[in-house]
């Protein structure tokens, strides 16, 4: 076993734990808290991946401005705890059941029809991931998607600011 | 990294099966944004393995992509959340279930 692969073992530990914890956490802020450390863990397989510029915007965009947003919410409307109310007792048994098919059939794919993608990656030159050579392609052929991402970010913040938008003529 | 693609894969398998889980039993509408969120980091997980697997940075510029349109719809959603909150006094989505307003 080489060395990379007990630090992806342990990270994907990290990860799982992370995410399963902020699924089982009654208080919706610790859920946030999880969330945070799963894409931080996310972001150093990144980062291992050579993949060292999508970290760090996955570090300052997730984890950072989405997740401040997420707890800013949480804490504006104080919805922490758990709904409380009856319980649909038939929904988690499926939802397990469902989601453990999901789980095999991802297992079945990726271990037994799939063999070749079991074979050790290629060795990557120095540049590959940089800053510098993702600059180059997004503003190069990917330059006109990059714009329209810009338009798009420019639509949802004015959405967000009418359906936030309170009318003065509207009763409290 | 020397690790098989495969099992960045599987990885990426387990985060999107726990995130869909999350949407079908949580029913706190934030914490199911929030496996809405854990859902499209699994996406992107598997499209760095598939772009380290075959040297290629396009994946990586579409990771970019991704996490720009999820801004957005992070920016929408909570805002429509926070907007239903106004109306229902609560964000337990068994509750909104009706269309009148």
């Amino acid at each position: 076993m080489t060395q990379d692969l007990i630090l992806f073992i342990i990270l994907a530990v990290i990860v799982i734990i992370t995410a399963v914890s902020m699924l089982l956490s009654r208080n919706a802020v610790y859920s946030a808290m999880f969330l945070v450390l799963n894409f931080i863990t996310v972001a150093v397989i990144y980062l291992l991946l050579n993949a060292a510029f999508i970290a760090m915007v996955q570090v300052t965009v997730y984890a950072g401005a989405i997740m401040v947003l997420f707890l800013f919410v949480i804490m504006l409307l104080g919805a922490e705890k758990a709904a409380k109310g009856e319980s649909l007792s038939w929904q988690p048994p499926l939802a397990i059941l469902l989601g453990g098919a999901l789980l095999m059939e991802f297992a079945y794919i990726l271990f037994v029809r799939q063999t070749d993608l079991i074979s050790s990656v290629e060795s990557v030159t120095k540049k590959f991931g940089s800053p510098e050579s993702i600059g180059d392609l997004l503003f190069d052929r990917y330059l006109v998607p990059f714009e329209i991402t810009s338009i798009l970010l420019l639509v949802a913040m004015i959405g967000a600011i009418i359906i936030t938008h309170r009318g003065k003529k509207e009763p409290q | 990294m020397n690790v098989p693609t495969s099992y960045l894969l599987a990885l990426s398998g387990v985060l999107f099966v726990i995130g869909a889980m999350g949407v079908l039993t949580r029913r706190n509408a934030i914490v199911i944004f929030m496996s809405i969120e854990l859902m499209l980091n699994s996406a992107n997980l598997a499209f760095i393995a598939f772009a380290r697997s075959f040297v290629d940075l396009q994946g990586q510029v579409m990771v970019f992509f991704v996490i720009a349109v999820a801004a957005a719809e992070v920016a929408v959603g909570l805002a429509l959340i926070v907007s239903i909150f106004r109306t229902k006094q609560s964000i337990d989505v068994d509750q909104i279930s009706s269309l009148k307003g």
